[in-house]
């Protein structure tokens, strides 16, 4: 688990000036500022430690994979080795084409998966081309596999923040 | 979406410089102007093609608790379960998925107890098991999706 960051009252009011994104104006954090009523330095400098304790992950273009023509996704999950898990983790979490890559636990019988990896392609042929390349990267430390499509979408929030 | 859209997409996913003009560094990056590169995400935004230009926030991080939870719904009784796990205000998405467990969701709270609570409301609501796959570990994303 990830540990949780300490963070002030500025640094919220911060993320909640930011979450609809980044002013689309030259001096981006200027104007952050301002609306907080704080000096742009200060802005900037909580920015740069929060991106170095991980509560940013990066700042950037969050694409819409539907825009880019990334149809289909799959959620990949794999029954690997207890011993072998977190390496392959590694590896899999670093190929261009997967978005989220966890350990989580088996619930037996149902459920005999405990590394999830998501993928993202065109259709549905490719998910399943790029699922044959975990499973080459896996090798004998898989021993089940299965791809979940999602087939409707029941609810969907943004992402609320705590505090 | 033109080849300079595809480049900005492809290059500015992450490393977003924090200074005074963060968009002229990019644009001298991208060997174009500040103001073109302001004009091309606001286009980027408003046709769609990127949902946010900004700060990635890890929720978790800043203090949430979240869950990635899997049930097994009787297909007869799929739409009335969705009702009640949707309006718990804990559940941040939910999907169907095509599997014996067909119904995932995930938790969001603000404090780690409320994801059991919600799990139990849950179970109790329903008469069915809810299995709770918290993330036990997350491994590096070398994210990139090529426009």
């Amino acid at each position: 688990m990830s540990a949780t960051v300490v963070i002030d009252d500025l640094d919220r009011r911060l993320v909640r000036a930011m979450q609809a994104g980044l002013p689309l104006a030259p001096r981006p954090y200027h104007a952050v500022a301002e609306a907080l009523g704080v000096a742009p330095g200060e802005v900037m400098a909580r920015v740069k430690s929060l991106l170095a304790h991980g509560a940013i992950r990066r700042i950037g273009a969050v694409p819409n994979h539907y825009a880019l023509g990334y149809r289909a996704n799959g959620m990949t999950v794999w029954d690997v080795d207890d011993d072998a898990v977190d390496a392959a983790g590694g590896a899999v979490g670093a190929l261009d084409f997967v978005t989220h890559c966890y350990r989580r636990p088996r619930r037996p019988p149902l459920w005999p998966y405990n590394l999830f990896a998501m993928v993202h392609g065109k259709d549905r042929a490719e998910v399943e081309d790029k699922a044959g390349r975990i499973a080459l990267l896996l090798g004998g430390a898989a021993r089940g596999r299965d791809i979940l499509y999602s087939t409707r979408i029941l609810k969907k929030t943004g992402l609320r923040l705590a505090g | 979406m033109d080849e300079l859209d595809r480049r900005i997409v492809n290059a500015l996913q992450g490393g977003f410089p924090v200074v005074e003009r963060p968009y002229a560094a990019a644009a001298a990056s991208l060997g174009i102007d500040e103001a073109v590169l302001i004009a091309r995400l606001e286009h980027l935004l408003a046709d769609g093609t990127l949902s946010r230009f900004g700060p990635m926030f890890d929720a978790e991080r800043l203090g949430g608790s979240f869950c990635l939870c899997a049930m097994k719904v009787p297909a007869d009784r799929f739409d009335a379960v969705a009702a009640i796990v949707n309006a718990l205000p804990a559940v941040a998405h939910n999907y169907e998925r095509a599997h014996a467990l067909n119904m995932w969701f995930v938790l969001a709270t603000q404090r780690p107890e409320e994801i059991d609570q919600a799990v139990a409301r849950i179970e109790e609501a329903t008469g069915l098991t809810v299995h709770a796959m918290p993330k036990e570990a997350e491994y590096f994303i070398g994210l990139k999706l090529v426009a």
